[in-house]
């Protein structure tokens, strides 16, 4: 089936290619920070984790998104989705080898990684963060590409991967659950430490990641002979209004619990990403931009007019895209180390090459779902011709 | 589809995966204790200091401004190789001094005398006796060492994920954003430098106290530090603790941290 990546059109080659220039750009600026160090980021003493691990954390999330196709497809026998399923495994793909590069960029001693295997430290939440998204890689890997080349040969997949496809929706939750516990679990840091952590970044999971795959069905769309389905595209929408709600929600009980109880050590971080602390604001902007991009998309979602309207609702997922991206890829973490343990605040703010190596890896993992897509589309259309 | 071809092929593949089952076995014949392996032996040191857990007592009363602390950061920059960075975003610490504020967020009182407000209050890591680095290590790389409850680091394993910086509660741990070497004024080679991407913090001075030598910055306090045993009720670090009000960083966070202060 691999041959169908490499069989394509001017545009589709353009597109690759200029995917490949901004990987190598990335991947230059990633040979200068191996040899100076994380020191060419904008990450410090206080601030030491930032726009990688944030950008982890958001793709974790589009990852586990994905099953909100795999789930009503085979667990509640939604037929529609049967033309969309392999979208949503192949995006869960590519977003997990983003979280792994991104994780991989963050180290300080990558070559010294298998450490982690060798070892084995199951008390460490990031031991358990391995192995989920790695199982979680493995098994999209082996249901996607089976049941699509059970599909283009016409006939049923095997059966012993039924019970791989039940294990991989639960996997899903599992994956942004240990991605929650990584921060909740962490004494003294009180943005983080709410039991509501795990549920919240699930629920703007379920919103970025379906929003990302009706934007990927309606450009299927335009540039192939294959039509993903409107009902598709509108259940899909269903799904990511409710998850956006909710996502605004959990919001809003953190915010009633950190300030009705008027704990400072709570309040402080909130205050720092919305109204700024002692002077320090850098993220207020963008956090009231998050939440006006997300209630936009709430309206734009909800709303069955405009929800109906392809056109619009492609402006919503852009924006509910963009608002959770803010909220987890920007503000999550750096709100998180902001006041330091000693009550110190020193702004972090990303730094050039750090945003240029963060975007190579954006730009890889958008070579492999192209590719990906493109692999399932091609068989989609040799069938539906 | 050529199906032969494809069960020829897959054939080939599994038993080029049965060629290398040999020396799998073999590894694991090893594991079991068929083939001896000589163990490390480590002579202990007979004036080497020992104890259940290490403590220490900071009398902050007798430290009156930074001049009472400098000569004691000083003598540890100097013995661990602690370099100096002039970016503060890159900066080394081991022990360094404070404000009460910053000490203690959220425990500070207000309409202090000013004479406790302006006390420089010396931090540093608290070898907690339940370390969340500890856990949050997904390498091993920083341990508990069980002898004697010091937190401390191995430089050569640690992969710089950095999940112990965020685990800390007392921002104790400092990583090396670049090569740490140019910066250090005059090389220790009784100490390792480190190298780039890694994490580091205060060690008690295990080495120190496996040659019989209390801690250096204790040594350089001249009484303004104490340290010793805190299970040893006859120790000086309890006697202190038993008959002086001590405070300890973030008590209340469970980690129980083994360094006091007298207030």
């Amino acid at each position: 089936m691999l041959e169908l990546a490499i069989k394509g059109g001017k545009k589709y080659y353009g597109w690759m290619t200029f995917l490949m220039v901004i990987v190598g750009v990335g991947f230059l600026f990633y040979m200068k920070q191996l040899d100076f160090g994380l020191g060419i980021t904008g990450l410090s003493r206080d601030t030491s984790w930032g726009f990688y691990i944030a950008n982890f954390t958001f793709l974790v999330g589009v990852a586990a998104g994905g099953v909100m196709v795999v789930l009503p497809y085979y667990l509640h026998d939604y037929k529609a989705f049967g033309r969309v399923t392999i979208l949503g495994e192949f995006l869960a793909i590519a977003s997990v080898i983003m979280c792994v590069t991104f994780i991989l960029v963050d180290l300080g001693q990558p070559m010294r990684v298998f450490n982690v295997f060798i070892y084995l430290s199951p008390r460490s939440v990031l031991f358990w963060d391995t192995v989920v998204l790695n199982g979680y890689l493995f098994l999209n890997i082996v249901i996607g590409w089976n049941v699509l080349e059970a599909e283009r040969n016409q006939v049923h997949y095997q059966p012993w991967l039924k019970p791989l496809i039940y294990l991989s929706i639960p996997w899903a939750v599992s994956i942004h659950t240990v991605t929650a516990f990584l921060y909740c679990g962490l004494p003294g840091r009180g943005f983080w430490m709410t039991a509501i952590l795990a549920p919240r970044f699930l629920a703007s999971a379920f919103a970025a990641g379906p929003a990302l795959l009706i934007l990927c069905c309606l450009i299927i769309r335009r540039v192939s002979n294959f039509d993903p389905g409107r009902e598709q595209i509108q259940s899909l929408a269903k799904i990511v209004a409710y998850a956006i709600c909710i996502n605004v929600f959990f919001f809003l009980c953190e915010v009633f619990v950190v300030f009705y109880s008027n704990i400072p050590e709570h309040m402080d971080h909130i205050k720092y990403l919305f109204i700024g602390l002692h002077g320090h604001g850098a993220y207020v902007p963008w956090m009231w931009t998050s939440i006006s991009l997300m209630l936009i998309g709430i309206i734009l979602t909800v709303n069955p007019i405009t929800r109906k309207n392809e056109g619009v609702l492609a402006v919503a997922c852009v924006v509910i895209f963009l608002g959770t991206w803010i909220d987890k890829g920007l503000g999550m973490i750096a709100g998180g180390f902001t006041p330091s343990p000693l009550h110190e605040i020193n702004e972090y703010i990303p730094s050039l090459p750090e945003i240029l190596i963060a975007l190579g890896v954006w730009a890889m993992g958008f070579l492999v779902l192209t590719a990906l897509f493109k692999i399932a589309v091609g068989i989609k259309e040799e069938l539906h011709e | 589809m050529d199906s032969s071809r494809r069960r020829v092929l897959q054939l080939l593949g599994l038993s080029s995966l049965a060629l290398t089952a040999t020396p799998v076995l073999n590894a694991f014949a090893k594991e079991a204790g068929h083939a001896e392996e000589p163990k490390p032996v480590i002579k202990p040191n007979k004036k080497a200091l020992m104890a259940k857990q290490w403590a220490m007592v900071i009398d902050t009363r007798k430290f009156e401004s930074a001049a009472d602390v400098e000569p004691l950061a000083e003598v540890c920059n100097t013995i661990h190789n602690v370099p100096h960075l002039n970016n503060k975003r890159h900066e080394i610490k081991w022990i360094w001094e404070a404000h009460y504020h910053n000490a203690f967020p959220g425990k500070a009182g207000r309409f202090l005398s000013e004479e406790v407000e302006n006390r420089p209050f010396i931090v540093l890591c608290n070898h907690c006796e339940n370390p969340p680095c500890v856990r949050a290590c997904p390498t091993k790389a920083t341990f508990k060492r069980e002898s004697d409850g010091i937190v401390l680091m191995d430089f050569h394993r640690c992969i710089g994920c950095r999940f112990c910086m965020a685990a800390c509660p007392f921002g104790a741990r400092s990583f090396n954003y670049r090569d740490p070497r140019p910066f250090i004024k005059e090389i220790n080679k009784e100490f390792p430098t480190r190298m780039k991407g890694v994490v580091e913090k205060c060690n008690f001075c295990a080495e120190r106290l496996a040659e019989g030598k209390l801690p250096a910055c204790v040594e350089a306090s001249e009484g303004k530090l104490t340290f010793g045993d805190l299970y040893d009720p006859q120790s000086e670090v309890r006697e202190l603790i038993r008959t002086h009000y001590t405070i300890r960083r973030k008590q209340v966070l469970g980690t129980e941290p083994s360094v006091y202060y007298i207030v």
